[in-house]
């Protein structure tokens, strides 16, 4: 297994701060630099020894950029919603983020039968949701059920359900899932809080009730309120027993709650931090990322396992379906040109797959850049370079439109890029919603997405041409799917590490995906804050962290 | 002794025909009114036009789009979005002439909870702004307007130019990073305490007391030059005695009517001053509803901002004939 751990932590001021802050051209950050001379980092050797010791108290203050909407981790997928939902309920496994390996949390043991459809658990004794009632087989049971029938709206928890046909609970200690097809993503996605649970008075409420708080879990920490567009708040749950077998410590979390604020504007929440409003920024730019280092503040980064930002071409299109055009793309895009406009903690992408999956195989030798391979490849093609630079064929122009929504500055040099070998691609940021629609309109000649997913199974979520597969490529299908399909249905280390790794490989050599960049997940913190764990989703674990008095 | 500037320039206005006064009164209303339908009908229009609904924006957000299309349509069914444009717009004034706001789509709360819930904050909000900025502005006015002319003068009357062009946004983060993140006199966030409205109320009220100061620097000035004044001067009143028994009640009447615009401004800048301190309120609550295509909750944000600045207009109204009983006399026929 190759997969290697970003974390990065106390990262101290560089050289390259000073030629960073030059280039900014927000307002604030004059004001800011006015100011970096303030408050010397006094008492290091003091705060080092109490922050060897872990002790409880405090309320972690955290900032969030944007409102979570809707709670339930059953239901959503945005990550502040997720990085809450996570400390209120608990998983039947946990997943190590150094290795990628599958291990106890409420299940204290599993079976998974030869052909990979039947997963037997079993639970833990003891453990209890927030109202006081007992876990059991039954809440797997109901929990499972119940985010079956919200379809949709469940919309991560359901696709790891896809094909669930029985769940047979023998007694109260036991409950084996049952599916239609091997599925061997199961495991991974039981370790996530998308498949958490909650007790029978949650499961019965409606699903916008749900959204809007009275999820009772297991977790460490129980909901106490939640404003939209302005706070949620959790505190500490006393007597709980339970934690993940990856945690530092057992019995209650340290923090007595944690305020999560919805703080819109960057160089708020960046003040804040450094003013000491905040513990925790959990929405840091890479323009801030210099300032923050300046400061002397913890930088805390993973990158996001799954999909990496890429651009999918829709082959339904004249344009996308040669084979030559797509091949063409991926050698035009010069990767490691890309770096200086991303977040340090940030890397260009060396797969389909950022190097935090599990059965990440390193393909940047598949990436190289070739602006000559890509003008040939168009030249023998027929593509003659016309007189704006831009390669026409047949009277028909190698253009296209590129509409997408993230925050991403990057593709706009790969824009400039793909224009040295000819290639027009024009950029349309719109918001998400017109995003969507115009991408579920299947017109776009392509897409521009990433997907976080700590299992490889994301590929074949994503471009699994088969029947009832996403098909982003809208192609059709070929031994790429087979090898996913297969990829899907083994949980043999070995097997499925080859099987992921002939699937990646076919995906770029077909240009079925343009791999650019991996995503990052970038939290800076105060210095009173310790213990903070990313799990292998990159989404934030709590319980194990507490605070030291601030200086 | 009070010397009242407003002339109508309509001489039939000084007719007074009291019999007439109950009409117009009716006529405001339904003014009032066609305003109120004409903003909630062209909100619904734009949001219908733009691309893409509130359903698919709630399904995918983050970064996962994996929908199931039948679910999305069986969903869009039970919000009425899968049906053509006149039947949701009737369908959406039905529920209005039933004081029926409707639920958000996104969090299912009852929209007349939400809105009542954003209003006060957001109201204390923009009358703190207009005290302070009535204060600042109007006593930068009147300062100046006593001065003798020269260099301070000018120099002072540049001020409210340079007040007017500070973009709300840098503004209060500039305020921001020198009285809350440098020195901790006040939260960077929130709602709780005075002390979370000093910013956001310095912030709001820098432009609007650049634009009253501008307007009443002008009118200030227009007063003073009267002949009344002169006369007056040659009984021997002072000037202080001058500019607060006759100069400012003057000028004052051109400000009441930039007062009911001047709201509709606060309302405006409390999207972006809530926004910069984190603060809850309509402004923010109209900037989370846009984003996610919430249409009842837009709608009732809209609905709300209209009615206060059609309310607020409708005081102004009536203000006016407390300041100068001309005016009652004269627009009660005139059904201006």
């Amino acid at each position: 297994m190759q997969e290697r751990f970003a974390f990065n932590t106390a990262v101290t001021g560089n050289a390259t701060t000073g030629a960073r802050l030059r280039r900014l051209v927000f307002p604030l950050m004059i004001a800011t630099a006015l100011s970096a001379c303030d408050k010397p980092q006094a008492a290091t050797a003091d705060h080092k020894a109490a922050a060897d010791t872990p002790h409880s108290g405090g309320t972690l203050v955290v900032a969030i950029d944007t409102d979570p909407n809707c709670l339930d981790p059953q239901q959503v997928g945005n990550n502040n919603s997720l990085n809450i939902g996570r400390q209120l309920t608990d998983s039947l496994t946990d997943q190590d983020p150094a290795t990628g390996k599958i291990v106890p949390w409420l299940a204290t043991d599993w079976k998974v039968s030869d052909d990979n459809r039947r997963f037997s658990f079993t639970l833990r004794d003891g453990v209890t949701f927030s109202d006081g009632t007992a876990f059991n087989a039954q809440s797997v049971k109901d929990n499972l059920q119940a985010i079956v029938a919200m379809g949709a709206r469940a919309s991560l928890a359901s696709t790891y359900l896809k094909g669930l046909t029985e769940i047979d609970t023998p007694d109260a200690n036991h409950v084996t899932v049952v599916f239609a097809q091997p599925n061997a993503q199961f495991l991974q996605a039981t370790s996530t809080m998308s498949l958490g649970f909650f007790a029978s008075q949650t499961v019965k409420a409606t699903v916008d009730a749900r959204c809007q708080g009275g999820l009772i879990g297991t977790g460490p920490f129980v909901l106490s309120t939640f404003v939209h567009n302005q706070k949620v708040d959790i505190t500490r749950r006393s007597g709980y027993k339970w934690p993940s077998s990856l945690a530092k410590h057992q019995g209650d979390s340290y923090l007595d709650g944690i305020e999560y604020r919805v703080i819109p504007e960057s160089g708020v929440r960046f003040g804040s931090l450094v003013s000491g409003q905040l513990d925790l920024n959990a929405g840091v730019t890479p323009q801030d990322e210099p300032l923050i280092l300046a400061k002397k503040l913890p930088i805390i980064a993973r990158t996001n396992p799954g999909l990496v930002y890429s651009l999918f071409p829709n082959q339904s299109k004249p344009l996308m379906a040669d084979i030559n055009v797509r091949q063409a793309l991926n050698l035009a895009i010069d990767r490691a040109a890309l770096q200086p406009i991303l977040s340090r903690y940030q890397a260009p992408a060396s797969s389909v797959l950022a190097k935090t999956t599990p059965l990440y195989q390193n393909l940047s030798s598949q990436l190289k850049y070739d602006p000559q391979a890509a003008k040939s490849l168009l030249d023998n093609d027929g593509w003659k370079v016309g007189a704006d630079g831009v390669r026409v064929k047949d009277g028909k122009r190698l253009s296209f439109t590129l509409t997408y929504w993230q925050s991403a500055p990057f593709i706009e040099l790969v824009q400039q890029q793909l224009k040295q070998v000819g290639i027009d691609m024009q950029l349309d940021k719109a918001p998400i919603g017109q995003v969507i629609a115009r991408q579920s309109s299947g017109a776009q000649e392509a897409e521009f997405y990433n997907l976080t997913r700590s299992d490889p199974d994301v590929l074949r979520t994503v471009f699994d041409a088969g029947p009832g597969g996403r098909n982003v490529n809208k192609r059709g299908a070929n031994q790429i799917d087979t090898a996913l399909q297969q990829s899907s249905q083994t949980l043999d280390t070995e097997k499925r590490q080859q099987l992921v790794t002939d699937a990646a490989k076919g995906l770029i050599a077909d240009g079925d995906a343009i791999p650019l960049v991996e995503l990052a997940t970038v939290i800076a913190t105060g210095n009173n804050v310790h213990g903070f764990r990313y799990d292998a989703s990159s989404r934030f674990q709590l319980y194990d962290t507490w605070l030291s008095p601030k200086q | 002794m009070t010397d009242k500037t407003w002339v109508s320039d309509n001489p039939i206005d000084k007719i007074n025909r009291p019999s007439l006064r109950l009409p117009r009164l009716v006529k405001r209303v339904l003014m009032s009114v066609a305003v109120l339908w004409a903003a909630y009908t062209l909100t619904f229009l734009i949001l219908y036009i733009l691309p893409s609904d509130p359903v698919t924006i709630m399904l995918n957000q983050g970064e996962q789009s994996t929908v199931d299309i039948a679910q999305v349509n069986a969903l869009k069914a039970q919000y009425h979005l899968d049906q053509p444009f006149y039947v949701q717009y009737a369908w959406a004034i039905w529920d209005l002439l039933h004081l029926n706001l409707g639920h958000s789509i996104v969090s299912g709360d009852p929209v007349t909870r939400l809105v009542m819930q954003a209003l006060p904050p957001t109201l204390l909000l923009a009358v703190c702004a207009l005290a302070v900025a009535i204060v600042i502005g109007g006593g930068l006015a009147a300062g100046v307007s006593v001065l003798p002319a020269g260099r301070i003068k000018s120099a002072l009357l540049t001020l409210p130019s340079l007040g007017a062009a500070l973009p709300t946004f840098w503004l209060g983060l500039l305020l921001l990073q020198a009285f809350s993140f440098t020195r901790p006199w006040f939260p960077a966030m929130g709602n709780h305490g005075w002390q979370s409205l000093v910013l956001p109320t310095l912030t709001l009220a820098v432009p609007t007391a650049a634009t009253l100061a501008q307007v009443m620097s002008r009118s200030l000035a227009e007063v003073w030059r009267r002949p009344f004044i002169d006369a007056l001067r040659l009984k021997g009143a002072s000037t202080a005695h001058l500019l607060w028994r006759h100069v400012l009640p003057n000028a004052a009447v051109p400000l009441l009517t930039l007062t009911g615009m001047i709201f509709g401004h606060l309302l405006a800048g409390a999207v972006v001053t809530e926004t910069i301190f984190s603060r809850e309120g309509l402004g923010r609550l109209a900037q989370g509803a846009v984003s996610t295509q919430d249409i009842p909750v837009v709608q009732g944000v809209v609905l709300t901002a209209a009615t206060v600045f059609v309310l607020v207009n409708f005081v102004v109204d009536l203000l006016y004939p407390l300041l100068d009983p001309r005016i009652d006399s004269g627009s009660a026929g005139g059904g201006k």
